[in-house]
């Protein structure tokens, strides 16, 4: 690595995209024009759960409607993952005989403009006959509850067990043995910008395209192939500026299929927007989790066992091609944590309910699970009378173990974990806010502290994801790079940022290679035509595998343009290097601009055993370990916390990080704080209530609360650096962990203010309403103890 | 997220306005800074046929110094009253409070008629206006009628104004040099609409102790006379404050909390003003 360079891997370079961003010149979706181009809106449905007897067009609309009748030779959305008793859903793309969510889709409008076709959906009426719906994941399991899909006999899309060595009769004699029940919101994602789609016929090069808001071009291009039953090379997906994914443009859309279907159908471009209506009456689509947990512990706080059944609610169908199991799979998998202990049990639900798809949100299950964990070792530190801290050092791994493998076999690849708490316990300054809740505080409120410490697997590769049962495995990545005739370097990958930065970082290991002037490196992404075939960027695993792939080809590419130097320096091809932008061999150079000349424009004047591969070069990457990389971090918040109002404040938020090495520091720590605001909105805010009938309640951004810049804040990150030792240049992936750690951090820190109260809080988000029926209910306890 | 076709008029007069929305038969709806009926119309939640765009009207924009009053035009802005153009003294809460609602961009067009029209229990010119004793003056082509902000406002979303009425002004009298007030609301976050709000006025030289209670889900609760509220050494009485909130059906466990909360603390303000 060389750290030297202004430009290179660790520089906190200026991202190259920001100059558009900034200067409102991105280039979304909504900001496509074409000529002729239709608006479209669609009739979604007002109720959870109900036949759908007929839907009722207006005579004069009837052109301008489509509903499921006209759908002929379209296949329905299936993500059925091999996985033993998965039950599969095929979610229609217009709704017929049974609708099983509000906001599902059942039919679609046309018209010149998007108010009109608003019109038009207002027009149609639907016959519907209401069944009773199932909002509730644990209620879903009784025995008579309604059925989401009537074939299966049950609600469950898949259930998950892990034991190892758990044998009741032995835990049961623990000196310490605590237990919680969590509950955790349903939310919805919301990115700045929404789903969109644009989809045309391009007769000229007779492709089927798509410009459409998404993480993954191909995958979407695979998705589409299947439901229209066309082959990939007919179909090309541009993804253009995304602002902002976190997983909710990390899946096959209905409406991307709808509108390839209906340009087809049209013979014109057509659009549709989603407008923040639809994002929250028909996407709340994460989060929903169930936990009971119990954790065994010897008296000095060591863990001996840990039991758990957590439930999903994973809504009515499997999400392409994430799937509905992969958040139940990750309860048993990634519960353990960064713990050491022997007696493991766990089992998890992945169930059904008459609510939209669940999708994996940033950070996927983790943040509910590293809730649950810490939770417990917090309730093990007040048993043992020790602080939280202490509980946690005692049981974790310590640096000359490492690479370790867990309960569950994760292999942690590297890393410091107790130095990493450590950090983060002295700059919260712990000690300091001990001695000023020592006395009470002037306005009343109370002072809490609270930490949580997790590791993040990312970049997880092609055999761990293969074990998870996907439709579309992740392979190994790949770029292509090249020389232009000017000297300059393109690079194309499959990967696709969505608020990344990956046209600064990838260029950034381009530059480390290459060495060619930082502007004069281009990074190209988003389109299926002129990218290698990637499944793109979710999971933390962009940076290793994109990144990776780009400096294997940059340096196939710097070894063919040094043969091509070395012939014009007339010097042993061993004995010259890139540096500068040139090829030198010595006292003398030539610069890579005139090794671009002399390939492409003057090639008759080069040796005749040339490579004629040229200064292209397309090259993958595989790290030497595909287990993931294992990035660990503390996060420590204090908080005050009103007993009269409920109303909780951050006073402070430290995240200490080992992200292994960063290839641009100022783009993690971007990375870091928006992970970390949105992690305290699923702590303090982000909720979508739904009624006993499967109603959301939160239709407007009135009712759905997320937390603005006056909510977050300042948040201190420090960072480790341990380079990963399977990985290009010692990359971890940590586009997740931010939003991992702030739930646990801030229950914890809000229960450690409770305290004096005796009373606790575990469900999210945590409300003032909950705070103080917690309050309430301390009080009449001890009333009820006193008499 | 589009409103439904509507047909839109930008009278230059009240009498001009007042015609207009009086040939609507109710299908007719007055707009100013469009910060709520906007959203509302765009939800298609409300379908007017036709919008009446006040803004076009010059008296609507004006403010007149009454001397121990001001007189503030229904179409004045929120960020006018924030950035403190209120001649005089004695109104200096206005400022403070406009400075909490919502957001500057909200605030920019956002008008002080506008929200008392719309009459939301959270609003905070509702509770402010109430508060102060402010007399609404509201023009109609037979003439005009005052009504008391607190007679205004007749439960959630719901006004006094008949058809063909419009709000022009609200009179606001000046707190004495030796008045205090406090204000306290309660919101999850910056911005947000309140879940429990308290406001006091404490003006001896007009002889005013008035309270009020807002954020409920029904118009403000007001209390012209607060002594009502007072123990005997003059601090605030919570149970007399909870037995408010019981006649008012205020139930909600977490609300009271809160308002008894929002209260206290607008009234400890005033004390220590």
């Amino acid at each position: 690595m060389n750290n030297a360079t202004k430009f290179g891997v660790g520089a906190a370079v200026l991202r190259k995209e920001d100059d558009r961003f900034l200067r409102g010149k991105g280039q979304y979706v909504g900001d496509f024009r074409l000529p002729g181009m239709r608006e479209v809106a669609f009739v979604r449905s007002p109720v959870a759960h109900a036949r759908l007897k007929a839907v009722n067009v207006p005579e004069q609309f009837r052109r301008a409607v489509f509903t499921a009748a006209d759908l002929t030779g379209v296949n329905p959305i299936v993500s059925a993952p091999p996985l033993k008793g998965f039950k599969r859903s095929a979610e229609p793309l217009l709704a017929t005989g049974k609708i099983r969510y509000v906001g599902e889709i059942v039919a679609m409008c046309i018209a010149d403009t998007r108010a009109e076709a608003e019109d038009i959906a207002a027009a149609v009426t639907l016959d519907l006959e209401e069944l009773p719906a199932v909002t509730d994941m644990l209620a879903a399991l009784e025995p008579g509850s309604p059925l989401v899909h009537e074939e299966w006999g049950d609600n469950i899309f898949i259930d998950f067990s892990e034991n190892r060595a758990f044998d009741e009769d032995k835990v049961k004699s623990a000196p310490i043995k605590v237990s919680k029940t969590i509950r955790t919101a349903r939310h919805c994602m919301f990115p700045m910008e929404g789903r969109g789609v644009i989809a045309y016929n391009d007769s000229r090069m007779r492709l089927l395209t798509l410009v459409t808001s998404t993480q993954f071009p191909h995958s979407v291009q695979t998705g589409l192939a299947d439901c229209l039953g066309i082959e990939h090379g007919r179909i090309r997906i541009i993804s253009p500026d995304v602002g902002g994914g976190f997983g909710y443009k990390g899946l096959l859309c209905r409406e991307e299929v709808l509108l390839a279907w209906l340009t087809r159908r049209v013979d014109c471009p057509v659009r549709w927007l989603e407008d923040c209506r639809e994002h929250l009456a028909a996407n709340a689509n994460c989060r929903e989790h169930h936990y009971r947990i119990d954790g065994y512990a010897d008296t000095d706080g060591r863990l001996i066992a840990i039991d758990c059944v957590g439930h999903v609610d994973s809504g009515a169908y499997s999400s392409y091609p994430i799937s509905s199991a992969v958040e139940a799979a990750q309860i048993p998998n990634l519960l353990p944590g960064p713990y050491i202990f022997s007696h493991y049990r766990c089992r998890s639900a992945a169930v059904a309910t008459n609510k939209c798809p669940i999708i994996p949100y940033r950070g996927v299950a983790r943040t509910h699970i590293c809730l649950a964990i810490e939770a417990v070792m917090d309730a093990i530190a007040k048993e043992a009378g020790l602080e939280p801290y202490e509980v946690r050092l005692r049981n974790m791994v310590q640096p000359e173990q490492m690479p370790y493998e867990n309960i569950v076999g994760k292999h942690f690849d590297s890393g410091d974990h107790p130095e990493c708490l450590r950090r983060a316990v002295d700059a919260i300054n712990l000690r300091q806010i001990r001695e000023r809740q020592s006395k009470p505080e002037p306005d009343g409120r109370l002072i809490g502290v609270g930490l949580s410490f997790f590791v993040e697997q990312g970049a997880h590769g092609t055999s761990v994801l293969a074990a998870w049962g996907r439709p579309i495995v992740p392979g190994y990545e790949q770029a292509n790079v090249k020389l232009t005739a000017d000297g300059e370097v393109e690079v194309h990958v499959g990967t696709h940022s969505h608020g990344q930065g990956h046209e600064t970082s990838f260029a950034q290991v381009a530059h480390e290679i290459l060495t060619v002037d930082f502007d004069k490196i281009k990074v190209y992404q988003g389109d299926t035509l002129t990218t290698p075939y990637s499944t793109a960027t979710w999971g933390s695993r962009s940076m290793v595998h994109g990144g990776g792939a780009v400096a294997t080809a940059s340096r196939l590419l710097a070894k063919r343009a040094m043969q091509i130097g070395a012939w014009l320096l007339q010097a042993d091809p061993d004995s010259v290097h890139i540096a500068e932008g040139k090829v030198v061999a010595g006292a003398s150079s030539v610069s890579l601009r005139d090794v671009a000349r002399a390939w492409y424009l003057q090639p008759q004047n080069l040796p005749a055993n040339v490579d004629s591969g040229g200064l292209e070069v397309t090259a993958g990457y595989r790290a030497a370990r595909d287990s993931g990389t294992f990035t660990y971090a503390t996060h420590a918040a204090v908080v005050a916390v009103d007993p009269q109002t409920g109303i909780v404040e951050i006073l402070d938020f430290v995240v200490v990080e080992d992200g292994g090495t960063l290839v641009n520091p100022m783009i993690v720590d971007g990375q870091i704080h928006g992970g970390t605001a949105q992690g305290i909105g699923t702590c303090l805010y982000e909720e979508m209530p739904f009624d006993a009938q499967g109603q959301p309640l939160a239709s407007t951004m009135i009712d759905y609360l997320l937390p603005g810049a006056t909510e977050i804040p300042d948040i201190r990150v420090l960072h480790m650096e341990t380079p990963s030792p399977y990985t290009e240049f010692g990359i971890k992936g940590l586009g997740e962990g931010g939003a991992v750690g702030p739930p646990a951090a801030i229950v914890s820190a809000v229960n450690d203010a409770l305290r004096p109260l005796g009373v606790e809080v575990h469900d999210l988000p945590l409300t003032p309403a909950s705070i103080l029926a917690a309050i309430d209910k301390g009080r009449t306890q001890a009333r009820t103890a006193a008499s | 997220m589009k409103p439904a076709a509507f047909e839109f008029v930008r009278p230059a007069s009240l009498t001009e306005a007042a015609r207009v929305l009086g040939q609507g038969n109710g299908g007719a709806r007055p707009v100013a800074g469009c910060q709520s009926l906007g959203p509302m119309l765009n939800l298609r939640l409300a379908t007017p046929r036709v919008l009446v765009d006040l803004t076009g009207i010059p008296e609507l924009a004006q403010v007149t110094d009454n001397g121990d009053s001001v007189t503030i035009g229904a179409c004045v802005t929120t960020a006018y009253i924030e950035d403190a153009r209120l001649p005089g003294r004695g109104l200096e809460a206005l400022a403070r409070i406009a400075r909490n609602i919502a957001y500057r961009a909200v605030r920019n067009r956002g008008t002080i008629g506008g929200s008392l029209c719309h009459a939301d229990p959270a609003a905070d010119w509702v509770s402010t206006l109430c508060v102060f004793g402010a007399q609404c003056i509201v023009f109609s082509e037979r003439g005009r009628r005052r009504i008391a902000a607190d007679q205004f406002v007749l439960g959630a979303y719901e006004n006094a104004l008949q058809p063909g009425e419009i709000l022009e002004a609200i009179e606001i009298p000046r707190l004495s040099a030796r008045g205090r007030w406090g204000y306290y609301k309660v919101c999850r976050k910056a911005g947000e609409f309140a879940s429990a709000l308290g406001a006091v006025i404490d003006d001896e030289a007009s002889g005013r102790l008035r309270a009020v209670i807002g954020a409920t889900h029904g118009r403000p609760i007001v209390v012209a006379d607060a002594r009502t509220l007072l123990r005997q050494d003059a601090t605030l009485d919570e149970n007399a404050v909870l037995a408010l909130l019981d006649r008012h059906n205020v139930s909600d466990p977490a609300a009271r909390h809160q308002q008894v909360a929002a209260l206290s603390r607008a009234y400890q303000q005033a004390k220590q003003a």
